[in-house]
């Protein structure tokens, strides 16, 4: 399935030494509807993004499962060492089979 | 959409499996939610996998008070030398009294350089957080904090 | 009590130029919150900033100009939403959000957003971050005098089932408790704002929808006279305290 867009706003340096631990901030666009399945109310599917999965340089450096239990528009904080100038690739799997991507460069010195 | 016809020489149970992965990449079998509501003991015994947990090493940065349990941060940290030989694998969140008691899992490496994550998290009501982090060395180590619910006044139903 | 809330009253009349008693929205947040209303790297607000700037860029199907194409960089908007609402040269009383939308229908010829439509608020809050840091310096005099008396006739009746006015919180019990919530001067200098009550980001009208709510009183539509009038009166009580948009509330 060719990758969609999201609104997403990632933020991490342009630049690092070789070695540093860089970290790395990731807002994403998201209500994570939880499913509605009370008496009374009209049922709703669950629709959240499930998976995020970041690579760097083709190596997956985080990939976590996400559940209802994280709040709207999710927030995800982790950390990489700089090890080669090179993309880092986010993706966010939605349920239902979409995927969205965002790309980043990293220049390391 | 239809699914393909299924080729000649194929079980229809490929030939199904096959066409389902087309349409749904990725996200046929983490779409799939229990049947029932997962305890959070299980939820332990599946990740624990038998090994006690140590009580140390997990640093779980939240409010006491949690102004709206739409939106709780959370920073966690786990003493860790993050080397090719010893290092944090997984970070579980879990939360009790959720619907959902699995709250997240971060698949981290020695390439993090820092056993050190953060996200934001929906509490139903005023529970214990626990965090569980496994290692490559097959150590589990357990961390757990209590967050206050506070209820706010003027809500309006979103 | 009686006497208070006329001594109040009456006090607000030079208030708006003292602000004496009313306090920033951002000193009634928690240090957490605060310290997310000015951070962009976790603020969820900024996923709508980051929209509305595109917006501003995107040429509308009309063929007419962007609002790029008009007014330049958005940067250049810096200090406009300090002065809002404000008077239109028909004599139309005009918040942010209605300004926009009246150049996209006039100057742009296409079709208005809709008030909290996500396109408005983000385009809203886009332009709104240039006066961040600013002080509300809205026009009270002149052609805005009976709008401000319109919106303080308003601010201060009692409504609702509960028959509360709005200075029975605002003013008489600023800072204390009320159930997990702090009341606050009632300014609105952090709108649109993402409350993590709502999941979103949402305008002013949206707010005071929930205060109505609050109060039992009949909610007024998005846009009503009352509420941009009672947003003109607020407005000038925040004179000189800091714009915040876009805001972090509860």
């Amino acid at each position: 399935m060719a990758s969609a867009s999201i609104p997403a706003r990632i933020t991490m340096p342009a630049e690092a030494r070789r070695g540093e631990i860089i970290e790395i901030r990731v807002l994403a666009r998201h209500a994570m509807d939880r499913a509605i399945d009370a008496p009374g109310l009209t049922p709703v599917p669950r629709k959240i993004i499930h998976t995020l999965r970041v690579t760097y340089d083709g190596a997956e450096i985080l990939h976590m499962d996400l559940s209802p239990g994280i709040a709207a528009n999710p927030y995800v904080a982790f950390t990489t060492v700089a090890t080669t100038t090179g993309e880092l690739v986010f993706e966010w799997l939605e349920d239902g089979g979409a995927v969205y991507e965002r790309r980043q460069m990293l220049t390391v010195t | 959409m239809t699914l393909p016809a299924p080729r000649i020489g194929l079980t229809r149970r490929t030939a199904l499996a096959a066409g389902a992965a087309a349409l749904l990449p990725a996200a046929t079998v983490a779409d799939a939610q229990p049947a029932h509501r997962e305890t959070m003991a299980a939820v332990e015994r599946s990740v624990l996998a038998g090994r006690t947990p140590l009580a140390s090493g997990v640093t779980l940065d939240m409010p006491t008070l949690s102004e709206n349990g739409n939106s709780v941060d959370l920073m966690i940290r786990i003493d860790s030398p993050m080397s090719g030989e010893d290092h944090v694998t997984a970070i579980h969140v879990l939360a009790d009294k959720n619907p959902f008691p699995r709250v997240a899992t971060f698949r981290i490496g020695p390439r993090a350089g820092r056993a050190e994550v953060g996200t934001r998290i929906r509490l139903a009501e005023t529970q214990t957080i626990v965090v569980l982090a496994e290692t490559s060395r097959g150590t589990v180590h357990r961390g757990a904090r209590e967050v206050i619910v506070i209820l706010g006044a003027c809500v309006d139903g979103g | 009590m009686r006497h208070l809330v006329v001594l109040a009253a009456t006090l607000m009349l030079g208030a708006t130029a003292s602000a004496g008693e009313v306090r920033a929205p951002a000193s009634f947040l928690s240090p957490d919150l605060r310290a997310l209303q000015d951070d962009p790297s976790r603020h969820p607000g900024w996923l709508w900033v980051d929209g509305g700037e595109a917006l501003w860029r995107e040429a509308p199907r009309s063929g007419r100009p962007s609002c790029e194409g008009c007014h330049g960089p958005i940067d250049g908007m810096r200090g406009v939403a300090a002065r809002y609402p404000a008077v239109a040269s028909d004599g139309a009383l005009l918040n942010l959000e209605a300004r926009i939308e009246r150049c996209r229908t006039d100057n742009q010829q296409a079709p208005a957003f809709g008030y909290e439509s996500e396109a408005l608020l983000s385009l809203t809050a886009a332009i709104a971050l240039r006066s961040r840091g600013l002080p509300v310096a809205v026009e009270t005099e002149g052609a805005a005098a009976q709008h401000l008396a319109a919106g303080k006739r308003f601010y201060e009746t009692r409504q609702g089932q509960l028959n509360l006015s709005c200075g029975q919180c605002h003013d008489e019990n600023v800072g204390r408790r009320l159930r997990g919530d702090v009341i606050s001067s009632g300014v609105g200098t952090g709108f649109p704002a993402y409350r993590l009550e709502w999941n979103t980001l949402g305008s002013l009208h949206r707010r005071l929808r929930a205060c109505s709510l609050g109060v039992r009183a009949t909610q007024l539509p998005y846009g009503a006279y009352d509420y941009v009038a009672l947003e003109l009166y607020l407005a000038a009580r925040a004179r000189g305290l800091p714009v915040e948009s876009p805001g972090i509330r509860r």
